[in-house]
């Protein structure tokens, strides 16, 4: 089994909820709440879960784009949380992102030569001719043609932004992509090219990515490993095909069972969630997912279950699953 | 079969715009009948939001016309009424949802206020029985506290809570025909089953017609009777939904759903359309798909090809269904 590229243990962002006349901290709103997993060399590991579950702000994290308030993140062995950001600039070649709307990430007054080249000449490519060359090299790489680079984003259809997006992640030859939904605004047809040519360039490049995304179906498609999060944190983690099999965590059920499939043959048993997901700033006691779970029992308000394995590699982290219950 | 509520006929919608005429919509055919659940599914730039916008008479003009074609409503064309009648119509005999609930909503009013206004601007009561009735219906939409909400304003409600606000107050007064724009496509998984199970039930109890647009093929299969598949501004293929998914004609259609990927079964590698959505054009010669098609050949590239009628209310926009190309087809359909 290949090593973890990267560990995050306990990690937790809370943002302050700042009010009263003199804007002092009266609050806080828990979107990532001890959140532990790590990925490995090579694989893509999913993370799902619905607006508000933190599972962007994780990735914000782990590359320190957003700060952490709370846990370490290991890459390649090494703690990044307290690096300075000198050092973590250097590390960032490493480890890069794809955002999710590519009409808001690309600079609208660069042309895609500059876009890409940015960021080699901040890791120290100082040859023009060189950075240049590369460019092209990307260009072709993501499937878009040389005599594009000296065009401006808005001449190109979404599909293709996202494309330069890639291109621009792929410029350092990085180990690690944080993909944060990187397909959601895009059209169905041109979705599964994008998605096709992420999985060729993991297979061409060995990169690693952690997906994430909302789409269940997406990231089966594209995942080795994939986690559920719910209102900050990470309820079950399990190999594609378990999880998708054999959901373990009450909402791991609900929420596959209630994505629509474009086959009228499958009839599901739906198991439709009564309510909202309930406020960040104001999560629940014990487990957050109780007051909306139909096996909710009385522990479950009170103590919030570990995160532990109930399989080979199969985590959860429900009271049902919980041998001294 | 049930008599017709709404039967479009040719229907055209063009902007003119100062980079040229646009035919966003173009000849589009097609017929809901009384409680059925009819979706109308394309990509971004199909033309599937403008045809529902035009039967509302919608669309901002100018740029936007309705050129040709009518929309029979009942015994009506709609596309012919002055705004005065229109005005009639729309909230009362036929409403509409839209995307995002946030923004069709007023911020500055609470619910009930909102809701009160619908109501009283068609049905002829009383503020209070205005209120009850708003009441009521947001008991229906499954609102809980529905007293209190009324007097809430929309910031104070979740994405799911607006849209059941939104299909509370289009339901108000009773329609023959409610108009979905991609209503639940701002909403997560769980909460969109929440609000097609909602529409489910009305369609069923108050056999309200459904026109339901949507770019979502599992929400179709989920909820419709009846799929129309358009691709740059014209029908490609229409049909029931169990043959549109399960048996689809169109090389555009078999794309699309071979692209997805499948929640259940698995594939190595998905399949996928090459390029991207053409842009409707006044002066486009040949078949709209034929540049991403992998049948297309000769006569494609040179004129459009007529909707074939291929059995029971079947309908495909392809010259493979013609009977000189009657042997390609067979290709198609073994290689799908």
């Amino acid at each position: 089994m290949s090593q973890p590229i990267l560990e995050v243990n306990g990690l937790k962002k809370y943002f302050p909820i700042q009010g009263g006349i003199f804007g002092k901290t009266i609050g806080e709103v828990k979107a990532v709440d001890d959140v532990t997993f790590h990925v490995r060399e090579g694989e893509i590991l999913g993370i799902v879960g619905e607006s508000g579950c933190g599972k962007s702000t994780t990735g914000k994290s782990i590359l320190r784009l957003i700060e952490p308030t709370e846990g370490e993140v290991k890459f390649e062995g090494k703690d990044i949380t307290n690096l300075r950001s000198e050092e973590m600039r250097k590390l960032r070649r490493d480890m890069q992102i794809i955002f999710q709307d590519p009409y808001a990430s690309l600079n609208p007054r660069h042309t895609v030569e500059k876009i890409i080249s940015e960021p080699l000449l901040v890791h120290g490519m100082k040859s023009k001719e060189n950075r240049n060359k590369r460019v092209k090299e990307l260009l072709e790489v993501v499937g878009l043609s040389s005599y594009h680079a000296s065009r401006y984003p808005h001449q190109f259809s979404g599909g293709q932004r996202q494309r330069i997006g890639i291109a621009r992640a792929l410029a350092n030859n990085p180990k690690l992509i944080i993909c944060d939904e990187p397909v959601s605004a895009l059209d169905v047809s041109v979705q599964s090219q994008i998605l096709n040519l992420m999985e060729e360039l993991r297979d061409a490049f060995q990169l690693t990515y952690i997906f994430i995304a909302h789409d269940l179906s997406v990231v089966k498609h594209i995942s080795d490993r994939v986690g559920v999060m719910y209102l900050g944190r990470m309820v079950e983690l399990a190999e594609k095909d378990a999880l998708y099999a054999e959901p373990k965590h009450p909402y791991t059920q609900a929420l596959l069972s209630a994505v629509p499939e474009p086959d009228p043959d499958i009839k599901k048993e739906r198991v439709i969630l009564e309510g909202d997901v309930p406020s960040p700033a104001n999560p629940p006691t014990g487990c957050a997912f109780h007051t909306r779970c139909p096996f909710a029992m009385d522990i479950c308000s009170q103590v919030r279950p570990e995160f532990g394995p109930v399989d080979d590699q199969h985590f959860v982290a429900c009271h049902l699953y919980n041998d001294e219950q | 079969m049930e008599e017709a509520i709404l039967e479009l006929t040719e229907l055209s919608t063009h902007f003119f715009t100062d980079s040229g005429e646009i035919p966003a919509v173009d000849k589009v055919s097609f017929t809901v009948h009384k409680g059925e659940v009819v979706g109308v599914v394309g990509e971004s730039g199909s033309g599937k939001s403008v045809t529902s916008l035009s039967i509302l008479q919608l669309i901002p003009q100018p740029p936007g016309k309705i050129v040709s074609g009518s929309i029979r409503y009942k015994s009506e064309n709609l596309a012919a009424a002055n705004e005065k009648r229109m005005k009639k119509i729309r909230g009362n005999e036929i409403s509409m949802i839209f995307q995002e609930p946030m923004t069709s909503l007023n911020p500055v009013f609470t619910i009930g206020n909102q809701m009160r206004e619908a109501i009283r601007l068609h049905q002829k009561v009383s503020k209070r029985t205005a209120t009850e009735k708003a009441v009521q219906m947001l008991k229906i939409v499954g609102i809980p506290r529905a007293e209190n909400i009324v007097n809430e304003y929309p910031h104070q409600l979740s994405g799911g809570m607006r849209q059941r606000v939104m299909i509370a107050m289009a339901m108000s007064s009773d329609p023959s025909l409610l108009i979905a724009d991609e209503p639940t496509t701002a909403l997560d998984v769980t909460i969109q089953a929440q609000i097609l199970d909602l529409m489910k039930k009305i369609n069923e109890e108050k056999e309200t017609s459904i026109l339901l647009i949507t770019h979502d093929l599992g929400v179709v299969a989920d909820i419709c009777d009846r799929v129309v598949v358009m691709y740059s501004g014209q029908v490609v293929e229409q049909g029931t939904t169990r043959e549109i998914l399960k048996v689809p004609k169109h090389p555009y259609t078999q794309g699309l759903i071979r692209s997805l990927p499948k929640l259940h079964g698995r594939e190595e590698k998905l399949y996928s359309i090459p390029g991207t959505v053409a842009r409707p054009r006044k002066d486009h010669v040949g078949c709209r798909f034929a540049p991403r098609c992998e049948f297309a050949f000769e006569r494609c590239f040179k004129e459009n090809p007529k909707l074939y009628n291929i059995g029971e209310g079947r309908e495909s926009r392809c010259f493979l269904h013609s009977e000189q190309e009657g042997e390609r087809l067979k290709d198609v359909t073994t290689n799908t």
